[in-house]
């Protein structure tokens, strides 16, 4: 039989990195949006995602429903341990979403709408990080199940992460402006960006400090030999590409930027999923004690095989169709 | 902040609160959507303008419900996680697969067909369009397909063993077409169908009322009522079907819905018109009862025998004050739609219908009727299922995650505000267009809208064009 569990693993796995790029940067654009007084300027921001924004949540729902089908138990445990803030979370999103849009069609009420939309997105990409801490950090499960406390996710460390995904998704929503904005608003961007970069540099550094000294199994797969040789690169490629980003910023480069952001993304993604694999909930749970049944993977599989490759295409078609400048002025009011 | 109650109690109104808010919206894009369906098909044949306005009035609302229905629902794929842990982990492996289902058939169909729908106007041919919205009426009644199997299969579960703790599915066949599925989708999607028609008769009554007299409103007002007509019977026979499955699948929740404590041998069952089911004294007070009527119901002969709740054991008891009144409700709303389906065809014969204003009084006191016999009939099958989560094998209290009630509650305060600023704002948005009314624009012309475009069915309010609130006197746009 094939494992269907890698599989799915990889489906889920995707589906996060792609969320974490793609929301990571419209919501950055929430975050950054009290950086920018000018209405008309706010209005360009709030433009540069309209076709997408949407679309972009459309992976994390996946996540969630991938999860729920393919590891069950992933779902109930992890959910139910980190109540609050999951919750939470999805509460901000959806305000923050229903601002985005309501803010089009306001005219006397769009400042209530800007302070929905902003308070939204922070809220929203700090608690991911929360989660993401609260993950790392291990979630303690007996027989399957949460074994934990209501407030087990509430530690310095998730605290610590939060705000590290909300400076990292400033930085993703900061290149995604430099590129699709011009002028005034595009010059005050590229300041911006390099204290994004160095805030983000102290708060990888924090992480993984903390986690190899907090987490033993973890600092033995990175620091043994041979694995440390494989695995120093990490942390090297880190720094030469928050380099990269700040003399393209210098540069003035409009497509770089990002594309280094991306690159950022990537390398921490990576080291996350290093530090984790084949535990799907740390310490403890593997991707096959957790497996759904044979015939749920299986039967799930089938729809998702035959509409992921669709709903990728649309997605790449959005962004194909959508590739200019945004100006003063566009959109729709 | 437990607000007094315990931890279960406090996840099951969390979970009706955010389940009954989520269903008004998709049973409007579901009723909508195969509406539109007949609006352009009539103008295809017809090609009688007027179908064509009333389309592109009725897409906003149903872009307006969509978008909300979306953005509602994604609580509901996080909520069986967050609160339910102990459900999703043990029946994980059947509803998991049939709600990621449900998810990947909606976005399909925003990624393709909606976008046509939405923004398609005279970039493909009319045939083309009109093809684009029958696929979206047929996708929403997909995503409906595989929600109510899910549930179904909670009602009525099958084609699955119990290894090691958990549900393994055997027979997908099985579990999917469950014995109460074809009964329960057939008489949600007739439900949905009604929502959309009294909301569409009601708009009408409304500008009837208000003193319009155009072809548009009353188009709208005499295709309302006639699907009335059609619908509302046609949904007494399914309820009826409904009911016998019930009684031989459910029996405990028929008894419930009908406060029938006493199975009865030597006579047939009454029918109880009014009464209160008091689940302490076993009885059922202040009884209103038609002799023989519930045996002739619920079993087609006038002194068949049907089960009382006293043969079930006090904890295997549903609530029955509660479903004996949802149940009653949702029939007696079910009776005025009939009693105004047959009043509009004595006022068509009399040539009536659009100068009554007593019966336009009536059709938009109705407006919501059709939403609040739904959330009624959804409250009969779901608290009369309880105890139990799933039928006979997982009971509800079992279900529960391990959450404090502090944390339920003030989740559940939380959901209450957003959701009534969120949805209250969508609500009111949502008056306002149908305040406005069908215009007259009789034009072809195109909007540049679609995939990757400011406009686009990701995000389908982007199709309505009116703002939310007035402007500031003096400003510009």
């Amino acid at each position: 039989m094939i494992d269907l569990s890698l599989i799915w693993v990889a489906i889920i796995g995707l589906g996060v990195l792609v969320y974490v790029v793609l929301d990571g940067f419209d919501l950055g654009i929430g975050i950054l949006f009290p950086f920018v007084k000018d209405q008309q300027e706010r209005d360009v921001m709030m433009n540069t995602v309209a076709p997408v924004w949407d679309g972009n949540e459309t992976w994390m729902v996946l996540g969630g429903a991938g999860l729920f089908a393919a590891f069950p138990m992933v779902y109930s445990a992890v959910l139910s341990a980190l109540y609050l803030p999951i919750i939470l979370m999805v509460i901000a999103l959806i305000f923050r979403g229903v601002a985005f849009e309501f803010r089009f069609k306001a005219n006397r009420t769009k400042h209530l709408w800007d302070k929905a939309f902003i308070g939204g997105s922070i809220l929203s990409s700090f608690l991911q990080g929360v989660i993401l801490g609260a993950y790392i950090q291990g979630i303690k499960i007996i027989d399957g199940r949460y074994a934990g406390g209501g407030l087990d996710w509430l530690t310095p460390f998730s605290l610590f992460t939060g705000v590290g995904v909300v400076v990292g998704y400033a930085a993703l929503g900061c290149g995604w402006l430099i590129l699709k904005t011009e002028s005034q608003l595009q010059q005050q961007l590229y300041q911006l960006m390099p204290k994004l970069v160095v805030a983000l540099l102290v708060i990888f550094a924090g992480v993984s400090i903390y986690t190899p000294l907090a987490h033993p199994v973890i600092a033995e797969r990175w620091f043994s030999l041979p694995q440390l040789f494989y695995f120093s690169p990490v942390p090297i490629l880190v720094l030469l590409l928050s380099f990269l980003v700040i003399r393209a910023c210098k540069q003035r480069h409009e497509f770089a930027p990002l594309m280094y952001m991306f690159g950022l993304v990537f390398l921490a993604y990576t080291g996350f999923l290093i530090s984790l694999f084949p535990y799907i909930i740390p310490p403890s749970v593997t991707i096959w004690d957790a497996a759904a049944p044979y015939q749920s993977q299986l039967f799930s599989l089938i729809g998702a095989l035959i509409l992921i490759p669709i709903i990728i295409t649309y997605t790449a078609m959005s962004y194909w169709v959508f590739r200019d400048k945004v100006k003063v002025g566009d959109g729709y009011h | 902040m437990n607000l007094g109650l315990t931890a279960l109690e406090l996840a099951r109104i969390q979970f009706a609160f955010t389940v009954s808010f989520h269903i008004i919206f998709p049973a409007i894009s579901i009723g909508l959507a195969s509406f539109l369906a007949v609006l352009e098909w009539k103008w295809l044949r017809t090609q009688n303008p007027i179908y064509q306005d009333l389309f592109k009035f009725w897409i906003k609302i149903f872009a307006l419900s969509f978008g909300m229905g979306v953005v509602s629902g994604v609580v509901m794929s996080y909520q069986f996680g967050t609160n339910w842990s102990e459900f999703s982990y043990f029946a994980g492996s059947i509803t998991g697969p049939l709600l990621s289902y449900e998810v990947l058939s909606a976005f399909f169909l925003e990624a393709g067909f909606l976008g046509i729908m939405l923004f398609g106007w005279g970039r493909v041919s009319p045939r083309m369009h009109f093809f684009a919205t029958l696929m979206v009426a047929i996708g929403t009644c997909i995503s409906m397909f595989w929600i109510l199997s899910s549930n179904s299969w909670m009602q009525t579960p099958q084609g699955f063993s119990i290894e090691n703790g958990i549900i393994v599915p055997h027979d997908w066949f099985a579990i999917v077409f469950n014995p109460s599925f074809p009964y329960r989708l057939a008489h949600m999607g007739i439900a949905a169908f009604l929502v959309a028609a009294l909301l569409v008769t009601g708009t009408a009554a409304w500008h009837l009322l208000k003193g319009r007299r155009d072809e548009l409103v009353k188009k709208s007002f005499s295709m309302g009522l006639w699907l009335i007509l059609i619908l509302a019977p046609l949904q007494v026979f399914i309820g009826d079907a409904h009911g016998l499955n019930t009684l031989k699948h459910q029996p405990a929740k028929v008894a419930a819905m009908e406060g029938h404590w006493e199975t009865n041998h030597e006579e047939g069952m009454p029918l109880y018109l009014f009464g209160l089911p008091d689940m302490q004294e076993e009885r059922t007070k202040y009884a209103i009862a038609i002799p023989n009527l519930g045996s002739l119901i619920l079993t087609h002969s006038m002194d068949g025998t049907v089960t009382g709740l006293k043969d079930f054991a006090p904890e295997d008891r549903p609530n029955s004050t509660i479903v004996f009144w949802s149940f009653r409700i949702m029939v007696g709303l079910g009776m005025l739609m009939l009693l105004m389906a047959f009043a509009s065809v004595w006022l068509r014969k009399t040539g009536k219908l659009y100068e009554q204003k007593w019966f336009h009084g009536f059709a938009l006191i109705m407006t919501p009727s059709g939403f609040i016999a739904l959330l009624a009939g959804w409250f009969t099958t779901e608290v009369g299922r309880q105890p139990w989560i799933v039928y006979g094998i997982m009971r509800t209290k079992d279900a529960l995650s391990p959450v404090s009630a502090e944390q339920v509650g003030l989740t559940l305060i939380i959901f209450v505000v957003v959701y009534c600023i969120v949805f209250g704002v969508g609500i009111y948005y949502m008056l306002k267009l149908m305040h406005k009314g069908p215009k007259f624009i009789h034009s072809q012309a195109s909007e540049i809208g679609g995939v990757g475009h400011f406009k686009t069915p990701m995000r389908p309010l982007s199709a309505i064009n009116e703002s939310l609130d007035e402007q500031d006197k003096g400003a510009s746009s």
